[in-house]
């Protein structure tokens, strides 16, 4: 037999490190092990107890006192004082509904320990790739069809791909580990859970783009994952994994953390770039593109935690398998955190395609409270909220980007009847007032200006026409938005459309070349042209263009 | 509680990370971590010894929200205002917190003993709300359960 306790950050917080003390000062005939975050948030502490046949009884809600019990039915097989914590069949189903590859690990095995992650077939991935040349690596994550998990869903192998592309001898893999959205905890449970799961996929993308240096950027309230994951890196460069001529490869990779210092901006790439140059977190104009000019203004690939949390198990199982899940436009699988007033709390990864419904209701069991669903929040600050009337649609990045809100990186705040929207707009005002990096006028003034406003309604204070106001601060540019398609500021790629001037084309061919979706047509010398249907927004031939003839608008 | 500051706990981390470009935020949570917040002779030194103007620093210092120029107290309360806190209530937490110990966002009590930063996400939000009190992290609160924490706490440190 043996004892393995959650021990991930919510885990701790729920006292599962009492659990453990208490424990190992009573007299338990067996071994006693800890886990990441299991997922199952809202029963923890969890103690999970295997026999020699390795069947789980999982034990829930434990506590300091619950240890002589334990001991009871450890020592003596006598499960009646344990009977009242073993986890309800519907409670498993929390986990049993589920499909799990980036948290295919997560609170089965020892976070602390390598031989943990290679017993389970860990970094036989990264040696197959070593096997190949980088362009099929790249190829494999191009048939999978991943997308980056960390919110806007650009597919990753373009990402690669276009470093891998950019001249220099120096470059930088980058993993976006600031987890800024409040509400979301993906990134944290994939670090403290799994580490080598995430250097693994950090190396095979490092050896696909060519680059020598890996950085993790984590956000500094995460003290468990920094420490867990500078453990991990130790024992990964002991073992020849980390370094020099990896697996007695060509390839070389060194590795390094740094902790975010606290502000929401540096989850945009270009501020997190600037953040980890030392400055302050400004974004910077794009393009050009961390591919083309990134870190120490060198060739730098981004993604966010859970997009490499996918690559081996992509590596190990064909680019296809990943691919046969989901939907037409979004392949795989996603993983959310579930919060708020939903009476199963936790992480939930499920393949695309599912419906919020899958997720709120059927996984997480609907309201805890006895009022109804109103809404969920999706995207973090950067999304919106999705009413109860579109509770049926599907998880899809376009099906999502329809109903107003994104899919984000994961974060899902559920809401029931007692939550006041108005008072969720000014919430998240008040964020982003307060988060503000103060470049943009719109932002830094507009966000102030309208929490005064929503303030004084949410006080009681409203006044007949600060709707109106409040509609006109932002009207013309939500009205361009709405009426004529148009981001004004060029953000929304949604809604900007690149054309080709056929003045200043001079049919050079460099755009279609390096377009990724061939959508651009035509014959040297000859004006091109884009097919707009065809066009994925990349923004890639507005780059290249040397005679300004791709216009974006 | 007026303390000379004494540059020397620096020596280690500058000599490890002043010749080393991009490390100005590294050393300055170094710097955190040895003396609860940024002294300004702290970071004079730290300017002399990276060659990045002190005024760059402050720049730097004031941009992220971690970092502090004023000495805190023994117990840094960080309660959670993040979006899954906000709906479990933590504004009641906040309300709590600021009746019990009379001090608001940003603030340290007379006696030195709790200071008080709202932040916008610990991680926890299964639990929440959730706030964290130095290395320790609470759950699942309700306004009587935070008394009795702070209770405790201030019993601790008599
Ligand atoms: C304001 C803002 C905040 C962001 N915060 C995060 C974040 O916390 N984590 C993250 O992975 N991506 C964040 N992003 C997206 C990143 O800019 C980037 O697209 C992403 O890290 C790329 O990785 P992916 O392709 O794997 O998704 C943010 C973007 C913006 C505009
Ligand atoms: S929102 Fe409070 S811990 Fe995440």
């Amino acid at each position: 037999m043996r004892i393995v306790i959650g021990q991930g950050s919510c885990g701790i917080a729920a006292g599962a490190e009492k659990v453990r003390k208490a424990l190992l000062n009573v007299d338990v005939r067996c071994d006693i092990s800890i886990t990441g975050c299991i997922g199952m948030c809202y029963l923890e502490p969890i103690v999970d107890i295997y026999d020699d046949n390795n069947t789980l009884t999982r034990l829930v809600k434990v506590s300091e006192t619950d240890a002589q019990a334990i001991a009871d039915y450890v020592n003596n097989g006598d499960k009646s004082a344990v009977e009242k914590l073993i986890v309800t069949e519907e409670d498993s189903q929390f986990l049993t509904k589920q499909t799990r590859i980036a948290l295919r690990n997560c609170g089965i095995i020892n976070p602390e320990e390598i031989t943990a992650y290679t017993a389970t077939g860990g970094y036989d991935a990264l040696k197959k790739a070593l096997g190949m040349t980088p362009e099929e690596v790249i190829d494999i994550i191009k048939v999978s069809g991943l997308a980056g998990r960390g919110g806007a869903g650009f597919p990753t192998w373009f990402k690669w791909n276009a470093a891998r592309q950019s001249a220099g001898e120096e470059k930088y893999l980058i993993c976006n580990a600031d987890e800024g959205d409040p509400g979301a905890f993906m990134d944290r449970a994939v670090i403290e859970s799994d580490p080598h799961n995430l250097i693994e996929g950090m190396l095979i993308g490092a050896y696909a783009i060519g680059a020598k240096h890996a950085v993790v950027y984590v956000r500094a309230e995460y003290p468990l994952a920094i420490k867990r994951l500078k453990n991990a890196i130790l024992q990964a460069t002991e073992a020849g994994i980390i370094g020099e001529n990896i697996f007695g490869s060509n390839f070389s990779c060194d590795f390094m953390i740094k902790a975010g210092a606290g502000a929401f901006v540096c989850g945009e790439e270009t501020a997190l770039i600037e953040s980890l140059e030392g400055h302050r977190g400004m974004p910077r104009l794009k393009p050009p593109f961390p591919a083309q000019s990134g870190f120490w203004r060198k060739p730098s690939n981004i993604n966010n935690v859970e997009t490499f949390a996918n690559v081996a198990w992509i590596i190990n199982n064909g680019g296809e398998a990943f691919a046969a899940m989901g939907t037409e436009g979004s392949k795989g699988t996603k993983v959310f955190a579930v919060t708020g007033k939903v009476k199963r709390s936790g992480l939930v990864e499920i393949p695309m395609g599912k419906t919020l419904r899958d997720v709120i209701f059927d996984i997480g069991g609907g309201m805890k409270t006895d009022k109804p669903f109103k809404a969920v929040q999706m995207g973090g600050p950067s999304g919106g909220c999705i009413p109860a009337d579109l509770i049926d649609t599907v998880i899809d990045y376009k099906a999502l980007g329809a109903t107003g809100a994104i899919m984000g990186s994961g974060g899902m705040v559920v809401m029931d009847e007692s939550t006041c929207m108005v008072g969720m707009a000014k919430f998240f005002l008040d964020f982003t007032a307060k988060e503000s990096c103060g470049k943009c006028i719109h932002c830094r003034i507009g966000t102030k200006r309208m929490l005064e406003m929503l303030e004084r309604i949410t006080n009681g204070d409203g006044k007949e026409g600060d709707i109106e106001l409040l509609e006109e601060l932002c009207y013309s540019e939500y009205e361009a938005h709405i009426h004529d398609k148009k981001c004004p500021a060029g953000e929304c790629s949604a809604l900007i459309e690149y054309t080709i001037n056929a003045d200043k084309c001079r049919g050079c061919t460099l755009c279609a070349r390096n377009c990724p979706v061939g959508a651009i047509t035509g014959t040297v010398k000859n004006p091109h042209v884009i097919d707009t249907d065809k066009c994925i927004k990349c923004g890639k031939c507005y780059s290249v263009c040397r005679f300004d003839a791709v216009v974006k608008a | 509680m007026e303390n000379t500051i004494n540059l020397s706990l620096l020596d280690g981390v500058l000599s490890e990370y002043a010749e080393v470009k991009g490390s100005l935020i590294t050393i300055l949570q170094h710097t955190q971590e040895i003396y609860g917040y940024l002294p300004k002779e702290a970071i004079e030194l730290i300017s002399e010894k990276t060659g990045i103007a002190t005024s760059d620093i402050m720049g730097v210092g004031t941009f992220y929200t971690q970092f502090r120029f004023e000495p805190v107290g023994k117990y840094l309360i960080m309660l959670c205002q993040g979006t899954a806190c906000h709906v479990n209530s933590s504004e009641l937490i906040l309300q709590t917190i600021q009746d019990e110990l009379g001090i608001d966002d940003g603030q340290t009590t007379e006696d030195g003993l709790f200071s008080l930063k709202c932040v916008a996400c610990l991680g926890c939000c299964s639990l929440s709300p959730v706030m964290m009190i130095n290395e320790d992290t609470y759950g699942s609160l309700t306004p009587d359960k935070t008394k009795k924490i702070l209770k405790e706490l201030r019993e601790a440190a008599l």
